[in-house]
């Protein structure tokens, strides 16, 4: 019964649910305010929802159907599945094992591979192209993210996410040593969610919307849904791993501590979303390998090093 | 028209409809990668068939239609039309006139070009510059539904001079919005000069060699940013251009980024100009009178409109109605420049080169070829012709008109 409730009400889906609708609606109207416009209404990303879940499904005749319906559902799925994993105010997570943060990473790789699929078998050119770039950019963002991740881990010599968050706890201020990782998450984390200047895979002016081109509907819906619930899961593994501070609160004002978290970095995402333009495919490639590796490289030298003489 | 060599290549079809072109026209383009290794440009889906129709008007209502080819340009439109009667009436247009057809001439460049810049910056995703730049265009706007009554088509042109007045109070509030936009822009050239990823974007992409912009016969900024110095208000001065001393901005970079630095420059001197106009303005009469009739003859008129040079031909008959009006837009021009551009550049090259042209295709179509089905091959069409099979048309498809014509016919009489 307990479990039932965690996965369905809380932190499962209906928690992700209102709180990836919110975080749309903060990412939406922040970004608004910063470009001098009003920005939507606080319902406005239900309304959307509600509005997509009601439309006529429309899958083209070229397209496999079952990875065209499967495809968002996997990617809700994923995204879900992964928060379970994660410590949000607390030191320990749901569930968690020694290794947990390999599938944490895995999990949230997987909708990535979801719209690649659900691009490359709407057999639509746009789609197709769009597909490819998300793959492509996969590569180039994927490293600099599992390696200043691993670098914490490295420094809390564990390989669960818990065990980490306990670590920092019982070493305060340790966290400080992982802003070079924090900076190359960040920026890596736009490239996983594809928001500029990484967006790349759906640049409207280029490819329409890419993967999601031939979407509509109650599929469109999932596909958002799960976009906006990979920006709270991706953000909650940051503020878990990069700012473990004032985890050993009662559940209110650790709760409150910790959507502050999440927030400033959906903060700083609609912050780089207003400031930047969008950089090219060969530009992304090029400024993930050239300085966002060898700076996550750097992080894991710098935490092997204090490892040494630090923690003892 | 679309042929294209490679067949294994992957073809994108970038229009008719496409979210990064606002007006239909069709980019086909082949792609190995993301790189294009050959486009086609097919023009003409927004032919309207004004030259036509201005062969049915008079010379007054002439102006009016051609001032919405375009929404953005309609004063480089209207004025350029205007320019060839008077000179084949042998008008002397008052010079308050001409001073303040040049004051909308400048006015509507600077909202021209904040609107590409913002345009220059959604194509890259920069959708912010996009909204500031607009926000700012604004206030341009504001100025002009105050002289003239509208934001675009301005109808303030008519032949033999301009039909509102500039009082003083408005001159005051040209100069405030002038000094505002100033401001502004010289944001706007930071921004556009030291944003890192907007830089990245523009700088070395869609490089037009200054032999090729000559060769291709690019025009206005275009061919300005690949150092080629050409501008028709200092080169052909035609209104009060030959009494305002003004820079033409060029640059050598002959990159996108060199299009956009030519063009804020412009902005930076149309300011220049219109302070200086409105410091000059003669007092005098607006208009004088033109002739309902324009005597035979046959004109060409050039005019620095803010994509470049426009051009109208027009010929009189003695009547009441022009013989033929042809018009050159200056997109006619520079869209041949983009094919070589885009040569073994990257897809995502493609919005912002294009967009880099400040196109306008709506006045570049002016004529579409009749492809014969049956007979595979592109023939011309008498007006007759065209009138009969348009009607046939529609009947196919069960739209008849012909009842409809009577019934119009008993009614009106």
């Amino acid at each position: 019964m307990n479990a039932l409730f965690q996965i369905i009400i809380f932190p499962g889906f209906l928690f992700l649910f209102v709180f990836g609708l919110a975080a749309e609606f903060l990412d939406r109207k922040f970004y608004a305010r910063l470009q001098n416009r009003v920005g939507p209404p606080w319902f406005q990303p239900l309304a959307d929802f509600i509005k997509l879940v009601g439309k006529e499904e429309v899958i083209t005749e070229t397209a496999d159907v079952a990875v065209f319906r499967v495809a968002p559902l996997f990617a809700l799925a994923t995204t879900v599945t992964a928060i379970f994993y994660i410590p949000l105010w607390h030191e320990k997570a749901l569930l968690s094992f020694e290794g947990d943060i390999i599938v944490v990473l895995y999990l949230l790789t997987i909708p990535s591979l979801t719209y690649f699929l659900g691009g490359w078998y709407s057999r639509s050119i746009f789609s197709m192209i769009g597909a490819v770039r998300s793959l492509t950019q996969l590569f180039a963002y994927e490293v600099p993210l599992f390696l200043s991740v691993l670098a914490a881990a490295l420094l809390a010599n564990t390989w669960s996410l818990s065990k980490m968050t306990h670590f920092y706890a019982v070493h305060p201020w340790l966290w400080v040593c992982n802003a070079i990782g924090f900076l190359v998450a960040l920026i890596a984390l736009l490239g996983k969610l594809e928001k500029v200047p990484f967006d790349i895979p759906e640049a409207e002016t280029e490819m329409v919307a890419g993967s999601f081109t031939e979407y509509g509907g109650r599929l469109l819906a999932f596909f958002r849904m799960a976009l906006d619930i990979e920006m709270v899961v991706g953000a909650s593994l940051l503020a878990a791993v990069f700012l473990p501070w004032g985890l050993g609160l009662t559940f209110l004002p650790g709760f409150l501590l910790y959507l502050l978290k999440t927030v400033l970095i959906i903060g700083f995402i609609s912050l780089s979303r207003a400031v930047f333009a969008r950089l090219r495919l060969d530009q992304m490639l090029g400024f993930c390998w050239k300085y966002l590796a060898p700076l996550a490289f750097l992080q894991v030298l710098l935490n092997l090093t204090l490892k040494g003489f630090l923690v003892r | 028209m679309h042929d294209l060599r490679d067949l294994h290549d992957v073809k994108v079809p970038f229009g008719p409809q496409h979210p990064a072109l606002k007006e239909p026209e069709s980019f086909l383009i082949s792609l190995r990668g993301e790189k294009i290794t050959s486009m086609s440009v097919r023009l003409g889906y927004n032919h309207r068939g004004i030259e036509k129709a201005c062969e049915e008007r008079t010379y007054v209502q002439d102006v009016y239609l051609l001032e919405r080819i375009c929404g953005i340009c309609s004063h480089s439109h209207s004025t350029c039309f205007v320019q060839a009667v008077e000179e084949i009436a042998g008008l002397r247009v008052p010079e308050r006139a001409l001073y303040i057809r040049s004051l909308i001439g400048e006015l509507e460049r600077i909202h021209s070009h904040l609107l590409w810049l913002g345009v220059a910056g959604h194509e890259v995703g920069f959708d912010t510059l996009l909204m500031y730049a607009w926000r700012d265009r604004e206030v341009v706007m504001d100025i002009l539904v105050k002289l003239t009554g509208n934001r675009v088509n301005y109808g303030i042109n008519t032949i033999g001079g301009v039909r509102r007045d500039i009082t003083a109070d408005q001159i005051q509030e040209v100069l405030e919005a002038v000094r505002a936009l100033e401001e502004k822009t010289k944001y706007y050239i930071q921004v556009a000069t030291e944003e890192v990823t907007f830089v990245k974007r523009m700088s070395g992409v869609g490089v037009l060699l200054p032999e090729d912009a000559v060769r291709l016969g690019a025009v206005g900024p275009t061919a300005r940013a690949s150092g080629v110095d050409r501008d028709i208000r200092r080169d052909d001065p035609y209104a009060a251009y030959a009494r305002i001393p003004f820079k033409v901005p060029t640059s050598t970079h002959n990159d996108v980024y060199g299009r956009a630095v030519v063009r804020l420059s412009e902005l930076m001197e149309s300011y220049q100009m219109i302070r200086k106009i409105l410091k000059d303005l003669p007092e005098g009469p607006l208009t004088v009178r033109a002739p309902r009739k324009v005597p035979a003859g046959e004109s060409l008129s050039r005019y620095e409109a803010p994509r470049g040079e426009d051009v109208h031909y027009v010929k009189s008959n003695g009547t009441e109605k022009p013989e033929r009006v042809k018009v050159r837009a200056p997109t006619l021009a520079n869209i041949q420049a983009v094919s070589r551009m885009l040569e073994d550049r990257y897809l995502a090259d493609l919005p912002i080169v294009i967009a880099a042209i400040d196109p306008c295709f709506s006045c570049t179509d002016r004529l579409i070829g009749v492809k014969q089905e049956a007979r595979r091959k592109k023939d011309t069409m008498s007006w007759e012709e065209v009138r009969v099979s348009g009607i046939r048309w529609y009947r196919e498809r069960g739209i008849d008109f012909s009842s409809l014509n009577k019934e119009l016919e008993r009614w009106l009489g």
